[in-house]
C-alpha cells in the first residue's frame, strides 16, 4: 500500500508536482543568472562561455537530465490532475461566482501550463537544439583594426584570437564543431565559442518577424508569472508546510519570485529588439 | 421583495434535469433562505405542482444537512453560514437567484436539489474514528493532560459538520478539506495518534475510491467553509500521509 501511495494517490500527485514544481523553480534561477549575461558589457563574450558551460560540465549535466525529467513528469502531472478533476464533476454548474472564493491562476494552472509547455519547445527548438546539434553553428568572431586594416579573429576558449584568414586558407581546420586543427600537423590547437549570442541577438533583431518575436516572449513570461503566482506557494502547502508562523513569508516571497523572474527574463529580448545597436 | 428563481429540477437520479424558473412574491428580508423555499413549496403544493425537494434538518447550522449552490456559490454568497443561517437581506428586490445542487461524480443527485452524500459516510468509516474498550472500564479522557492549543485545534477541525460545501466549491470536486479535518481532530490528540497511520492510509484511499477530484490548492473550500475550516488541516493531513507511506 505505501508503495502506491506514494505514486498513484491523490496526495502523491501533489507531492510530485510540489517537488518537481520547485525544482524548475531553482532552475528559472540559474538560467535567468546565464540570460542575464546578456546584458553585461562584453556580452558576447560572457553569453557563450555561459552557453558552452552549461552544455559542457559535468555537474550541470546532471542537473540538465533532471530538469528535462522536471518538465516532463511535471506536465504530464499536471494533465493527469486536469483530466482527473474534469471528470469528478460531469455535470457543471449553471452558475458558478469561483471569483468570490479563488484567485484566477489558481483555477487555470493547466492552461497557463499548457501555454509554458508550447513556450518550452519552441525556445528549446530556437536555441538548445543548434547549440547541441546544428553542424553549421557559428563560431564567435571578432574584427580587430591593426594599422588600420580590419580582419577577423576568431576567440578562443584559451583566451587567444585565431586569425579567420588562416581557415580561409586551409592552414588550420574545424573540426567536432568548435576543434581547431593545424592542417599539416593534424593536431588540436585551440577551441572556439558556439556564437549562441549571435543567434539570440539575430532571432530578436529579425527585420520580419523579430518584433512579434518578442513580444510572444513577453507574453510566455506573463502566462509564467501567474503560473508561479499559484504554484510558488501551494507547492509548499502541498508538501504540508503550512502554519501562521510562517506562511505570509512564503506567500510573501512567492509573489515576489512570480513577478521579479519573469520580469527579469522579458527585459532582454526588450533590450535586444529595442535598445541594443546592431 | 419579489424575486425570480432559477432551480434546478431533477424526478430522480435517472433524470436528465434542467432549470426551471420560478417567480415568487411577497419574500421579506427576514426570513431565512429555507423559510423562502418554504414559502415557494407552499405554492406549488397549493397549485397542485411537485414541491421542490431539498436537504434541511436543524435550521441552526450545525447538522451540515441544508446545501444548495446559491448563485454560484455553496451556501450563498454569506460567508461563515450554512443555508439555513442565510438570511434573504442578502439579497435585493428584483434579484434573479440560481439554485442548484451540490456538484459532483461522487454526490449524485437523488431528486431535485437534494443529493446523496454517504460517500463522506464510507470515508468516515474507513477511519475517521477510535477504537476504545468500552468494557466498563474506560479511562475517563479528562486524566491524559493535553496541551490547551492542541485541544482548541483538533476542536477547530472537529467543528467540520460534513455539509460537503467544500466539494462543491472546489473546481475539482476534491474533499480534502472534510478528510483533513477529520484526520486533524484525532492525530492532534494522543488518544488519536494509536491508529493514526493506518487513518490517514485508509481515509486518503477511500476518498480517492468515490470518485473527488484532486485538491489543486485554490482555497475556494476554506472560503466558502461555513465552520472556517483551515487549510493547515489539509497540510496537516500531506504530513500526516507522507509520513505514514513511508513508514
Amino acid at each position: 500500500m505505501a508503495k502506491s501511495a506514494l505514486l498513484k494517490s491523490s496526495l502523491a500527485k501533489k507531492y510530485w508536482m510540489a517537488l518537481t514544481g520547485l525544482f524548475l523553480c531553482l532552475f528559472l534561477v540559474g538560467h535567468l543568472a546565464g540570460n542575464l549575461q546578456l546584458l553585461t558589457p562584453d556580452n558576447a563574450l560572457n553569453f557563450n562561455k555561459y552557453a558552452l558551460f552549461m552544455t559542457t560540465n559535468p555537474a550541470v549535466k546532471v542537473l540538465s537530465y533532471l530538469t528535462y525529467a522536471s518538465i516532463i513528469f511535471h506536465a504530464i502531472d499536471g494533465a493527469m490532475l486536469t483530466y482527473q478533476n474534469a471528470k469528478a464533476r460531469p455535470v457543471k454548474y449553471a452558475k458558478n461566482n469561483a471569483a468570490a472564493n479563488s484567485a484566477w491562476s489558481s483555477r487555470n494552472m493547466g492552461v497557463l501550463g499548457t501555454v509554458i509547455l508550447v513556450f518550452i519547445v519552441t525556445h528549446m527548438i530556437t536555441f538548445w537544439a543548434p547549440m547541441h546539434f546544428d553542424k553549421n553553428m557559428p563560431l564567435q568572431t571578432q574584427t580587430i583594426t591593426m594599422n588600420g586594416q580590419p580582419s577577423e579573429y576568431y576567440l578562443t576558449t584559451d583566451g587567444s584570437y585565431l586569425p579567420k584568414q588562416q581557415v580561409d586558407q586551409k592552414v588550420i581546420y574545424i573540426k567536432n564543431r568548435t576543434e581547431f586543427y593545424n592542417a599539416q600537423a593534424n593536431v588540436k590547437i585551440k577551441e572556439g565559442y558556439k556564437d549562441l549570442y549571435k543567434i539570440t541577438v539575430a532571432f530578436f533583431k529579425d527585420a520580419k518577424y523579430g518584433l512579434v518575436y518578442t513580444l510572444l516572449y513577453v507574453l510566455s513570461m506573463a502566462v509564467l508569472a501567474f503560473h508561479l503566482h499559484h504554484g510558488f506557494a501551494s507547492a509548499f502547502q502541498s508538501l504540508g508546510a503550512n502554519n501562521p508562523k510562517y506562511n505570509g513569508l512564503i506567500k510573501g516571497f512567492g509573489k515576489g519570485f512570480a513577478i521579479i523572474v519573469p520580469l527579469l527574463f522579458a527585459i532582454i529580448p526588450l533590450y535586444l529588439h529595442f535598445i541594443l545597436k546592431a | 421583495m419579489k424575486l425570480t428563481l432559477k432551480i434546478w429540477r431533477q424526478k430522480n437520479a435517472a433524470d436528465k434535469g434542467q432549470i426551471v424558473d420560478y417567480p415568487i412574491d411577497g419574500v421579506s428580508p427576514d426570513m431565512s433562505f429555507l423559510e423562502m423555499l418554504d414559502v415557494l413549496n407552499e405554492q406549488l403544493i397549493n397549485r397542485g405542482e411537485d414541491p421542490v425537494a431539498f436537504d434541511h434538518d436543524c435550521r441552526e447550522g450545525i447538522c451540515g444537512m441544508c446545501s444548495l449552490f446559491i448563485n454560484g456559490e455553496a451556501h450563498g454568497p454569506d460567508r461563515g453560514v450554512t443555508t439555513c443561517q442565510l438570511h434573504m437581506r442578502m439579497f435585493k428586490d428584483g434579484d434573479t437567484i440560481f439554485i442548484e445542487p451540490f456538484r459532483a461524480k461522487a454526490f449524485p443527485v437523488i431528486k431535485d436539489l437534494v443529493v446523496d452524500r454517504s460517500s463522506f459516510d464510507r470515508i468516515q468509516h474507513a477511519g475517521g474514528f477510535i477504537s476504545i474498550n468500552t468494557s466498563g472500564r474506560t479511562i475517563d479522557a479528562n486524566t491524559i493532560p493535553i496541551p490547551k492549543h492542541d485541544a482548541d485545534r483538533a476542536f477547530d477541525a472537529a467543528t467540520c459538520i460534513g455539509c460537503g460545501a467544500c466539494v462543491a466549491s472546489c473546481k475539482n470536486s476534491s474533499a480534502m478539506l472534510f478528510v483533513s479535518a477529520k484526520v486533524s481532530q484525532f492525530a492532534l490528540l494522543p488518544q488519536g495518534k494509536v491508529e493514526a497511520t493506518d487513518r490517514v492510509l485508509n481515509m486518503v484511499n477511500q476518498m480517492d475510491a468515490e470518485g473527488f477530484g484532486n485538491c489543486t490548492n485554490t482555497g475556494a473550500c476554506e472560503v466558502e467553509c461555513p465552520k472556517g475550516i483551515s487549510l493547515e488541516n489539509i497540510a496537516r493531513m500531506n504530513r500526516e500521509y507522507l509520513s505514514a507511506s513511508i513508514k
